[in-house]
């Protein structure tokens, strides 16, 4: 029967009133990622006091990061958007010089139609320095998807590519001829052709998603080894360095809310996009590396031997998991690849609550997650987009799950009624990509366990007041 | 527009639902897009509340924008009345809801008829008052609302208690200590030979409010919140309030005061008097007295500070430095611009200059300039401190979860002038060691160079490992590298590369 159930995914929706972060916290960590920004968030107080007190202690460290407040005169179109845009720019120019600004568009923007897309050109070339526009608001996208809005908006200022190779071809050529003068025509054919061979190794290949540098080059490192060399990342560490795009060049995802820059890339830059799973824990980062190599033809060497290392190393964690269940409500996107690695470290996972599911994008994760369901021999999960809080509520008050993964709204109720959490933010927040990070998204996952397994003997497990029967 | 990277006061929803929320079985339903409910995650880690917070979201998305909410508030107003019935349901404005002019009054009126809950609309307006306002606004809004429905259905008992008795308004939820402050003023009055009515809003039924009444008098601890209801209590039934803040010596026995004054007007035989209570408390019970006379605190004499936070706090913290410990107060200021007047007035005498702001970059300038031994303030102004090398004691909202402690650290009372004493003394340098600094030159700033036990090391790492080094942030760096030198050393690897970096980190899980 498991296996009937597992052969046919089944998504589930429901109503959408579930608790998660607003886009524009995508801003803490871009800010951070790309060292020569200024993302400006234009909106009310409310996005500011979200964005001050979700970030926490990083308010403090001076941030590339500032609101601008829209006051009544700007809601009712007193004031002129553009005056007033131009204004806090200039002040931001002035301040910080920036290599880039990013304007954030919020719920408000959106409601009273301000023309963001509209002004920023006029006002970049007023002002010369690049703006680029993202509406990450509350109306439209969750959490990370924030992200997604502004890599897709960044994706239109990559440099064209094929323009970039010729004009690198010339200057390679002259600078070549001018070194070797005084060698033979013969020979200098010769080397050129020789930087021809190593420019070709593979068509170029461009990462998309923010990640910590350290990350980063771990997972070019990794497709290094496997001789697949990684000609850039979208976003780069400076807004400068941005790789350049084309035709030509070959793009894959490393997480699993990036589905409009995946379209962005596809359909504006005509890239070709690698449809992977995406390579979080040792068995994604192994797919994904395979499904990369496949694509360019390369036989992967050693790949298997090292997923296994690595699981080895898992050991002492793994004996903690075997056989818990788990439940994620689902805020941040990440949740169908967390359960599959979960799944495949002999976790039973009840239920994948998720924002948002692109099908097209996420298709190689799901079918690797089905596949993994089968070698485990367990059901697939139910997946269930837009979730309702409450509703999950009830469900595990029924199925009592071992751990539950939610938002922090949710998380310190739970564990006063005697269910394990944590916090679904610190899996953004964490190093989880790669054979290198495996470790550390167990580590997370199982952090409640042990913490609980030394308290469990205490015997206030419960911590609620006998409540009423027909209330959460 | 205005470039804000900070402020002080959260916007006017926020003040809602602390009030709503603070209600026993009242819920709140936010009007608003899909990541607006971030109040449920601060209620939830800076309170620690194991319940889950009784607000959710009546999401605004695309469809709404296009076509409007329709049914959809009224199906989530029933909806929620029938999960868990509440004895009343708040639906709150946010600023999208604002724009959008939704005739959020009428979905109300809609869903009150099917529901069994009572239902009212919050009267706030996004763009003209902030959360503090907010929040005295919703409470009059809630008290009015059941006052009117008792004398409309004739249920309202205007007759006072027997006994003495007060109402305390305005302790709620995420308040700066209001919960240690809500039983020192217990005690105060209980120690007065005086019941507490009523309680409001923390912690309070709904259906209780037609007890409001009964009371004698209404104390009012915090300016921000509270004082619309006094009025509109005073104006309609008679009662008195008392508005004096009890915190600082001087302050305490000023509330009780007016206290006893109140009480005597209603009784005609035995008259109260508090005085020697006052004076026992003073002398004996508070240590703040006697500690301002102490050597310790002669140190303190002259020095200067600088005070920062809500109206309330600021002025009586103000006053509590310069009256009771002779703390030089430099400059104070507040960033309840709404109550400027008021603030003025009450430090008026107390300090060098004012400053009425809700810039944190004004505040940052003038403790810059000013260059006090201690500051008083917020959290913002402890980061400035810690930028400037200056002891900040925390004082007032915006607070962060240090500022939730289990301990008893009530701000009010008696009790109160000692936790503020001992907050005042560690702010600044200990005298003693302040001399000694000055004396022998300084702190020892000699760093640790090494921790390992020889410096000698056969390692080489190359350019790019050194590079990648550098990336990791600073308090792990030193962990990392010890682990990739002895995963190296066992392996009998002498140059480091950004590879073995990696392998170590697998192989050491570190």
């Amino acid at each position: 029967m498991s296996n009937k159930i597992s052969e046919t995914l089944t998504f589930e929706c429901e109503t959408g009133n579930y608790h998660t972060f607003c886009p524009i916290s995508c801003v803490a960590w871009l800010y951070q990622k790309i060292e020569d920004s200024f993302f400006l968030v234009v909106g009310t107080k409310t996005c500011g006091y979200f964005l001050q007190n979700a970030l926490g202690v990083m308010i403090f460290a001076e941030p590339r990061y500032a609101m601008a407040e829209l006051e009544e005169g700007d809601i009712s179109a007193q004031s002129n958007d553009y005056e007033e845009l131009k204004r806090l720019c200039l002040q931001i120019k002035k301040d910080r010089n920036p290599s880039v600004i990013i304007w954030i568009g919020t719920c408000t923007t959106e409601i009273i139609k301000m023309d963001l897309e509209g002004m920023a050109p006029k006002l970049e070339n007023e002002l010369g320095i690049p703006i680029v526009v993202a509406r990450a608001n509350g109306l439209d996208y969750a959490f990370t998807q924030g992200e997604d809005t502004v890599l897709a908006a960044m994706a239109h200022r990559c440099p064209e590519q094929i323009l970039l190779i010729e004009r690198k071809k010339v200057i390679q050529d002259s600078n070549i001829q001018n070194l070797f003068s005084f060698l033979s025509l013969e020979k200098k054919e010769e080397t050129t052709n020789k930087n021809f061979e190593k420019l070709k190794k593979n068509s170029p290949l461009v990462l998309f998603g923010s990640l910590p540098s350290t990350v980063a080059s771990q997972l070019s490192s990794e497709l290094k080894r496997q001789s697949v060399q990684v000609s850039g990342w979208l976003p780069a560490q400076r807004y400068t360095d941005l790789p350049s795009l084309g035709d030509q060049v070959y793009v894959c995802g490393v997480n699993p809310f990036l589905s409009r820059t995946a379209t962005t890339l596809m359909r504006r830059r005509k890239c070709k996009l690698i449809g992977a799973p995406f390579p979080i824990g040792p068995d994604g980062t192994r797919a994904w590396i395979e499904k990369i190599c496949s694509v360019f033809g390369i036989k992967t060497k050693g790949l298997e031997k090292r997923e296994e290392q690595i699981w080895e190393n898992l050991k002492d964690y793994l004996d903690l998991v075997r056989g818990k269940s788990v439940f994620f409500m689902g805020d941040n996107l990440l949740e169908i690849s967390l359960a599959r690695f979960l799944i495949r470290c002999g976790m039973i996972v009840y239920e994948i609550g998720i924002p948002y599911l692109d099908k097209r994008y996420q298709a190689a994760e799901l079918l690797f997650s089905q596949n993994t369901c089968k070698n485990m021999s367990i059901p697939m999960p139910r997946i269930v987009e837009k979730p309702d809080n409450y509703n999950q509520i009830q469900r595990m008050r029924e199925l009592k799950p071992d751990l539950a993964i939610t938002g922090m709204a949710h998380a310190n109720p739970l564990e006063a009624r005697g269910i394990n959490t944590k916090w679904s933010v610190e899996f953004t927040f964490a190093q989880i990509h790669g054979f290198t990070n495996a470790r550390d998204i167990l580590e997370l996952v199982t952090r409640p366990l042990r913490r609980n397994n030394n308290l469990e003997n205490l015997g206030w497990s419960n911590l609620t007041k006998k409540e009423t029967k027909n209330k959460i | 527009m205005k470039l804000a990277y900070w402020m002080y006061a959260g916007p006017a929803h926020i003040g809602t639902l602390r009030v709503a929320s603070s209600f026993k079985n009242v819920h709140a339903i936010m009007h608003a897009p899909l990541g607006d409910d971030y109040f449920n995650v601060m209620r939830s880690m800076l309170e620690r509340e194991r319940d889950f917070t009784p607000v959710t979201a009546s999401i605004v998305d695309r469809h709404v924008l296009a076509r409007g909410s329709q049914e959809k508030v009224v199906d989530n107003i029933t909806r929620k009345d029938k999960e868990e019935r509440p004895d009343l349901i708040v639906l709150t404005p946010t600023c999208t809801s604002s724009i959008l002019q939704e005739d959020l009054q009428n979905f109300v009126d809609r869903a009150s008829i099917t529901s069994n809950s009572d239902v009212i609309l919050a009267d706030v307006n996004h763009y003209r008052v902030n959360e503090l306002q907010a929040a005295d606004r919703t409470l009059e809004q809630v008290v009015r609302y059941y006052l009117e429905k008792a004398r409309r259905q004739g249920t309202l008992d205007q007759s006072i208690t027997k006994e003495p008795s007060a109402n305390i308004i305005g302790i709620f939820t995420l308040g700066f200590h209001n919960q240690h402050d809500c039983r020192e003023l217990k005690r105060l009055l209980q120690d007065s030979n005086i019941k507490v009515n009523k309680v409001i809003p923390e912690g309070g039924s709904v259906k209780d409010l037609q007890d409001l009444p009964k009371a004698w008098f209404n104390l009012v601890p915090y300016r921000e919140i509270g004082l619309m209801t006094a009025i509109y209590l005073e104006k309609n039934f008679g009662m008195p309030y008392i508005s004096i803040t009890p915190m600082g010596i001087v302050d305490t026995a000023e509330c009780i005061r007016q206290i006893e004054k109140h009480v005597n007007n209603l009784v005609s035989n035995k008259k109260f008097n508090y005085e020697p209570y006052i004076d026992q408390q003073t002398r004996f019970v508070s240590q703040a007295a006697w500690f301002s006379r102490s050597i310790d605190c002669q140190n303190l004499t002259g020095k200067k500070a600088v005070v920062f936070g809500d109206a309330t706090h600021a002025a009586s913290i103000t006053r509590i430095l310069a009256r009771e410990m002779g703390i030089r107060v430099s400059c104070t200021g507040t960033y309840c611009k709404h109550d400027a007047e008021w603030f003025k007035e009450q430090v008026q005498g107390f300090c060098d200059e004012i400053l009425v702001t809700d810039d944190h970059t004004k505040v940052g300038d003038m403790i810059a300039r000013i260059e006090p031994s201690a500051i008083f303030g917020t959290q913002m102004e402890r980061h400035i401190g810690k930028r400037l090398d200056i002891p900040c004691g925390v004082i007032s909202s915006p607070v962060h979860i240090q500022n939730f402690p289990l301990g008893y650290r009530p701000f009010l009372g008696y009790e109160g002038t000692n936790q503020i004493a001992d907050l005042v003394y560690n702010s600044f340098t200990l005298g003693m060691e302040d001399h000694l600094l000055e004396i022998f030159g300084g702190h020892d700033t000699k760093e640790v160079i090494t921790k390992s036990l020889s410096t000698d090391t056969d390692l080489t790492w190359n350019h790019e490992s050194q590079l990648e080094l550098n990336k990791i942030p600073g308090f792990v760096r030193g962990k990392i590298k010890r682990n990739t030198e002895k995963f190296a050393r066992q392996n009998n690897i002498t140059n480091i590369t950004v590879e073995i970096m990696y392998a170590a980190k697998e192989a050491l899980s570190a």
